[in-house]
């Protein structure tokens, strides 16, 4: 396990007073956004049936009690099976009925995934993070290429999305990334090789005879790619990288040698749950640590101790990733992610707290390979 | 004074990753240094370059190599030399070692010296290796003697290789594909980055051109890069580890030895056979391949397992700075409790007695020194089949089993060492025709003692060179090489 400068956000990093004040606005703004989405969703007009039964077992009702993000610890945590085996009907908000929707599910995960119902939220969430983009990287009028999950993920319809509002086209490479982990886990290295160099022969094709100059793709893809051709050299001029983590290392390598220092890099983390979560751009202190802000008010992350994931860590301490998504389509409050970070404090660009260094969360007691003989 | 940082070489090229693990001090928990870590995409980069041909000190003569490694060892034992941005005195090096790996100071310096004596005597390694008296054969690529030619054709421009933590030592495996022209990429062991990256420093300044040399300290995925990327490698680790490259002809696997000790008739009483049994599971206390783990007798084992226990019950958890210390520390105290409870289960099982607890009369975990000990064991099997009799663990354990004399050779399975103490012709026959034995010694030679003329486990120069078909007939353009 790698350890990058341990400690050395430990002493929280007060803001000054025009952060503070951006820092309280964000939050009123949260917080209006909260009571708003209570409203919503325990108003039987508006509501989803899941939400309208859970209050009347529960005997109390939200819209009295939850007056912003800190209230939302009175609904527990958020369970995981909610989402794999509720009826769809019940997740369906009464404003929503008759509307054409989508089943968007989680990327990698074997056994029965995760749903989560779409009427336009990746739309929103892609139309904001498109406003986040530097044109220079991502040119209006440029043609995409997708090459990251496809099938029932949400980030195939969202790539394409954010080409068309941005005036281009997406080329996808199709990608099961079920197929990758099964693999995995058998040990079955030759058959992801062959399947890499499907992947990469396809790329490669598409990169040769299509203008393309912007891109989505996961780190390893990335750095497969890199190794058949120059990316810039085929004329891509940003990218637009997530779906796993990225150590301090690992992005710095995207950056100055998978890219060869020419190309935009816009790391992101998300998921079909929250949505994409922005990052800070780098700066030199961050010596390649990359700190991510959730899309609040939609989607609100907070950094809390595994042991007790009511208290949020100090600042610079790392602990487990709790998501919390409040859209009128979906409502998941207080939901343990698989991923940890350390807490970062709020920026100028983003006034609330972040999460640096986003990696799979590791419980006490990993197996410890032994390196003898 | 803050720790060291020790950076990655990128083809001799230092390279400070954003990424940084810390070597603990094994008593206080404290980083001796951070090392920068590598990703698995680098070392593929790395290692796919074309340029491999004039990689590796391949333009330098042998024996200019074999002159550089000679000095290389010098400056390892006795010079300061670069440490990241930092120096490391030789001194300052043992205690480090110590501090990471537990080995007691004694037993670093041990290997130092070995690892110096290796690097002199490479000539002869390589003959040994090679069966070639003429070195130039590696400059050429073929030699012709008394009308014979032999030639040879490289199989790769650089060895991978993925290092253990268990002793400074076995860092003298690869060494000498410096002077086969072949560029190393190694992967240090965790607690043990300490030797590779000063014998490099060493191999440096004596003049080693600098791409010849690849340090990547890296995770699980790293290491698989290595094995993947580079044309031939030497994996070290446990049977989980290694299983996965069990055979493919381009890893040469070193794995658990289960080195033995056996003991004919005909020298059960001779003086000197219990010294070499202590010697052969004491030494490096007992971390190596090579360390007897069993102990093979025709009868009598519960009298020679109680005269073994005797002598290894006085054994006991030194000060890692005092000269008599023999035994090392567990750097993950949960591995010794594991390795512990382990044994323990093997003994409820029936079959086996402790006999070492018997004379001791106490546990074998002990904390002492600011450390987790186990301490030397002796375990009396019923039979080689009892699931402690074939084992092998991190720290002097032996067990004691019978086995009749005649019987001994096929029965004792894949045998990394044998020490056979007999002159029984009959048995020493039979163990001569064992393939399933990696090294052979006939007499009182522990197990652990290398001759630099014989190859260790595998053989680096048949990894890393095939024999090749060479007929060259008159032309009148010159062949490279040696008429």
């Amino acid at each position: 396990m790698s350890v990058s400068r341990a400690g050395r956000e430990a002493a929280a990093q007060t803001p000054a007073s025009g952060l503070a004040d951006a820092v309280a606005r964000a939050a009123a703004v949260r917080d209006g956004w909260v009571r708003e989405m209570m409203a919503w969703h325990f108003s039987p007009e508006t509501g989803c049936p899941f939400w309208l039964e859970w209050k009347e077992g529960a005997g109390w009702d939200p819209r009295d009690r939850v007056q912003g993000v800190r209230d939302l610890a009175l609904f527990g945590f958020f369970q995981d099976d909610w989402l794999r085996y509720t009826p769809l009907g019940k997740w369906i908000p009464h404003a929503y009925r008759g509307k054409p929707y989508h089943v968007f599910e989680t990327g990698g995960t074997t056994g029965m995934p995760k749903q989560r119902l779409n009427w336009n939220d990746f739309q929103t969430d892609y139309a904001a993070f498109s406003e986040k983009l530097n044109p220079q990287g991502f040119p209006f009028g440029a043609d995409w290429l997708h090459l990251g999950p496809t099938g029932p993920r949400r980030l195939r319809l969202a790539v394409e999305y954010l080409a068309n509002i941005r005036g281009g086209a997406c080329f996808h490479i199709d990608l099961d990334p079920r197929w990758v982990v099964r693999l995995k886990k058998q040990g079955q290295t030759g058959i992801l090789d062959d399947y890499m160099d499907h992947l990469m022969e396809q790329t490669v094709v598409l990169l040769k005879h299509r203008p393309i100059r912007s891109m989505y793709a996961t780190p390893r893809l990335l750095e497969a790619l890199a190794e058949r051709l120059s990316l810039p050299g085929v004329g891509i001029v940003g990218v637009f990288c997530g779906g796993t983590s990225m150590s301090p290392q690992v992005t710095r390598f995207l950056v100055e040698e998978v890219l060869e220092g020419k190309v935009q890099f816009e790391p992101t983390y998300g998921n079909v749950l929250m949505g994409v979560a922005y990052a800070k751009p780098l700066e030199p202190e961050d010596e390649w640590s990359v700190v991510y802000y959730g899309p609040q008010p939609r989607a609100v992350l907070r950094v809390v101790d595994p042991a007790d994931p009511t208290q949020d860590v100090d600042y610079g301490a790392w602990g487990r990733v709790l998501l919390s998504t409040m859209t009128r389509e979906f409502f998941m409050p207080n939901m343990l992610e698989r991923d940890e970070a350390r807490r970062a404090p709020p920026c100028a660009l983003y006034p609330w707290d972040g999460g640096r260094d986003v990696r799979p969360f590791q419980r006490m007691g990993e197996r410890i390979v032994e390196g003898v003989y | 004074m803050p720790a060291p940082h020790i950076p990655a070489l990128r083809l001799g090229r230092p390279y400070a990753s954003a990424d940084r693990a810390p070597v603990p001090d094994y008593r206080s928990g404290e980083a001796l240094a951070w090392i920068s870590q590598v990703n698995s995409a680098l070392i593929r980069r790395d290692l796919f370059r074309p340029d491999g041909e004039a990689a590796g000190g391949r333009a330098l003569p042998a024996a200019d190599l074999l002159e550089t490694a000679r000095r290389a060892g010098e400056l390892f034992a006795r010079e300061t030399l670069p440490l990241g941005e930092e120096t490391q005195s030789p001194d300052a090096f043992i205690t480090q070692v110590s501090a990471s790996t537990g080995l007691p100071c004694p037993l670093v310096r041990r290997h130092v010296r070995r690892i110096a004596e290796l690097c002199a005597h490479l000539p002869e390694v390589l003959r040994g290796l090679i069966r070639e008296d003429d070195l130039s054969l590696l400059d050429g690529g073929w030699v012709k003697h008394n009308g014979a030619v032999r030639a040879f054709a490289p199989q790769t421009p650089a060895l991978g290789v993925v290092m253990p933590s268990n002793s400074p030592g076995v860092n003298t495996l690869w060494l000498p594909a410096i002077v086969m022209k072949v560029a190393v990429a190694l992967k240090p062991g965790r607690d043990d980055p300490w030797t590779p990256y000063r014998l490099f420093q060493a191999l440096l300044a004596a003049g080693l051109p600098a791409d010849a040399l690849s340090y990547y300290p890296t995770d699980h995925e790293g290491a698989m890069a290595i094995l993947r990327s580079a044309g031939r490698s030497l994996l070290f680790g446990d049977d989980e580890t290694t299983a996965p490259w069990r055979g493919d002809s381009r890893v040469e696997i070193h794995g658990p030895g289960r080195s033995k000790v056996l003991i004919g008739e005909d020298l059960l009483d001779a003086a000197g056979t219990l010294e070499v049994c202590i010697s052969s599971i004491l030494e490096n206390s007992g971390r190596s391949c090579t360390n007897a783990s069993t102990i093979v007798v025709p009868r009598r084992g519960a009298e020679i397992a109680e005269a073994l226990a005797a002598r290894l019950a006085t054994v006991e958890p030194r000060p890692p700075e005092d000269e008599e210390a023999k035994l090392a520390a567990f750097v993950r105290p949960e591995i010794a409790e594991r390795i512990d409870a382990a044994i323990e289960q093997g003994l409820r099982g029936g079959g086996a007695v402790d006999v070492t607890g018997a004379v001791r009369g106490g546990g074998r975990l002990v904390r002492a020194h600011g450390g987790t000990y186990l301490l030397p064991t002796i375990i009396r099997c019923d039979s080689l089949a009892h699931p402690l009799a074939n084992r092998e663990f991190l720290f002097p354990f032996a067990s004691v089993v019978e086995i009749p004399e005649m019987e001994m050779a096929e029965a004792i399975g894949p045998s990394l060492v044998v020490t056979a103490l007999t002159r029984n012709e009959t048995v020493i026959r039979r163990l001569l025709a064992a393939p399933h034995i990696g090294r052979l010694h006939i007499g009182p030679i522990p197990t652990w003692q290398v001759a630099w003329d014989q190859p260790h486990e595998g053989n680096l120069f048949e990894l890393l060179y095939r024999r090749r078909a060479l007929q060259v007939g008159e032309i009148s353009a010159p062949v490279p090489g040696r008429s």
